[in-house]
């Protein structure tokens, strides 16, 4: 009753295909040894991947995205952190309603988020920065970070922290002793899946940067727009490397199972 | 709560430790959410020329515009029925796929749910030219896997069309339905199953009597999702749909960084968020309502 049968599994083999696909198929045309796109590949060759030190566009763009990813999901944790003790511990009026506001950027469009951030940094004179990416960055990657540090505040064991206090420690060195060690894998995962989310922005993005803050997604974007030949697909396959070695790490460390379900969990909400 | 904090336990006590702890993040999505988001509802309502620029004044030109010139409705129609196809092949497809995932064994099933979930979280730029790729040209790779299958006759064009559009974001949106479905599937109880089975339901009749009726809030809620999410998306009819056909999010980017009439694309902005938030609260509700006992 519990097996699947071969039409099932046939179907679930189409299905793996059909996911796997696109990704697939950009890792391998990354390795072509020729000057222009064809598939299949006659042998595998690094040309396009050595070629990558010779546009700086690409590499600049990708410290723009590595910083802005380290920078904005720290200062987004800086903000989650506390914001996800309150409302795993304390039972207030409009509880409800701050937590619908913090998991908002996963309801708005991306898009309209952009044209907002655009409109007001443009405004108040900050337009296209570097700051101002970070600014929009915190608030986009914020959900990520809130969900997986209230998932491990809501699970945390409050007596140990009654113990400190009757111990006579006081608040922050209760928090910094006892809480916080306590839910640090959570906030850890948290930081993790929000630089995952920044680094791959860029519906938002598109809308902010500038020449010479634009991140590498961005710049793929641009690029394909006007062309897509071999060196693209190679920037690509490094950008899939890269979140692959988060995830995998992720994995390690929390397990991705977790994390994909809170946030599949509260998405349906 | 425990007594050793009863100073806090009181109500009034709990709201202001509530409120301070959530103070900073309250204050930057004040000044970082709200404040911007009623400022692009205002800039829908300011003027714009070509030579003036924007003029901070209040009126309904831009609203008018997108009343009147039937180019807004046919792109708006565009962005709603790529997102439906999009939400239909989901649907038809995520549904048995996350119930053939949940009765695969052990070390399988935690495999392939990452496999298929997985892709979520890879840049979407590199997902969307991977399907550029494939489906390059007419002699591109998943015209010839489809002509030498047998599938087809003659080759069919994806790039810069709706059909290339839907596929694309069917697949970049497929991980939410199959969590969504995945995540109503746990919630069984297996032993209703047993017992349709025990009492001589065939396999067709436990799915379409049995599983279904049960997992539908969770089908309908990982449709709302994919819905939205698609409706919005922008990357995928970028790079796919090209410059001519374009949906609410290419439409609101060209008229910011092409055109430069930030008021005109400010107001399809709003109106995208306004048609969202409605369909989205609105078949919520629906939903809660018709499936009541599957949200106790």
């Amino acid at each position: 009753m519990k097996t699947n049968g071969p039409f099932a599994l046939a179907f679930h083999t189409l299905f793996v295909i059909f996911m796997l696909a696109p990704i697939v198929v950009v890792c391998w045309v990354a390795f072509t040894p020729e000057g222009f796109l064809s598939i299949p590949i006659t042998h595998f060759s690094l040309r396009w991947f050595k070629a990558l030190a010779g546009y700086p566009e690409f590499m600049h763009a990708f410290g723009i995205s590595l910083w802005l990813g380290v920078l904005s999901s720290f200062v987004s944790l800086l903000f989650a952190v506390p914001a996800a003790l309150a409302i795993s511990r304390y039972r207030f009026r409009g509880r409800d309603a701050l937590s619908a506001l913090f998991l908002s950027p996963l309801m708005i469009p991306h898009v309209v988020l952009g044209i907002a951030f655009l409109r007001f940094f443009t405004w108040i004179g900050i337009g296209g920065t570097f700051s101002a990416l970070v600014l929009a960055h915190v608030i986009v990657v914020f959900p990520f970070a809130l969900r997986l540090t209230l998932a491990a505040a809501t699970g945390m064991d409050r007596s140990v922290e009654m113990a400190a206090i009757s111990l006579g420690a006081d608040g922050w060195t209760m928090f910094r002793r006892v809480t916080l060690p306590s839910i640090l894998p959570g906030v850890i995962s948290g930081w993790m899946l929000a630089f995952i989310q920044s680094f791959d922005d860029l519906t938002m993005t598109v809308f902010l940067a500038a020449p010479g803050t634009e991140t590498l997604p961005v710049r793929m974007f641009l690029y394909i727009q006007d062309n897509i030949d071999p060196l693209v697909t190679s920037v690509s396959a490094s950008v899939i490397a890269i979140t692959m070695t988060v995830l995998i790490l992720l994995d390690r460390f929390y397990g991705l199972d977790r994390v994909l379900t809170a946030k599949g969990g509260d998405a349906g909400r | 709560m425990s007594a050793a904090i009863t100073a806090e336990s009181s109500a009034a006590g709990e709201t202001r430790a509530g409120l301070a702890l959530a103070l900073p993040a309250l204050m930057l999505f004040t000044g970082i959410v709200v404040i911007p988001l009623v400022m692009t509802v205002m800039l829908s309502f300011h003027d714009w020329g070509q030579y003036k620029g924007i003029e901070p004044v209040f009126i309904l030109k831009n609203w008018r515009e997108i009343v009147d010139d039937p180019y807004y409705a046919e792109m708006f129609w565009r962005t709603f029925r790529v997102a439906a196809f999009a939400t239909l092949i989901t649907a038809v497809f995520g549904v048995p796929e996350a119930y053939i995932l949940n009765r695969m064994g052990r070390p399988w099933k935690g495999l392939f749910l990452l496999l298929i979930l997985g892709p979520l979280l890879i840049s979407v730029v590199a997902r969307t030219l991977g399907w550029a790729l494939l489906f390059g040209g007419n002699n591109g790779l998943a015209n010839k896997l489809l002509m030498s299958s047998g599938l087809i006759a003659s080759p069919v064009r994806f790039m810069f069309t709706e059909t290339g559009m839907v596929i694309a974001l069917a697949h970049a949106m497929m991980p939410f339905m199959v969590l969504a479905v995945w995540t109503a599937l746990q919630r069984l109880d297996p032993q209703i199953e047993n017992a349709a089975v025990s009492l001589g339901a065939g396999a067709l009749t436990v799915v379409r009597r049995i599983i279904l009726p049960q997992i539908m809030p969770g089908v309908l809620s990982g449709a709302v999702i994919v819905f939205s999410l698609s409706a919005s998306a922008f990357a995928t009819p970028a790079i796919i749909g090209g410059r001519r056909l374009k949906v609410a999010a290419t439409l609101a980017y060209d008229e910011f960084l092409n055109t430069l009439n930030w008021p005109l694309g400010a107001a399809v902005a709003v109106l995208l968020l306004v048609a969202l938030v409605l369909i989205v609260v609105g078949s919520n509700t629906l939903i809660e309502r018709r499936y009541a006992e599957a949200f106790r």
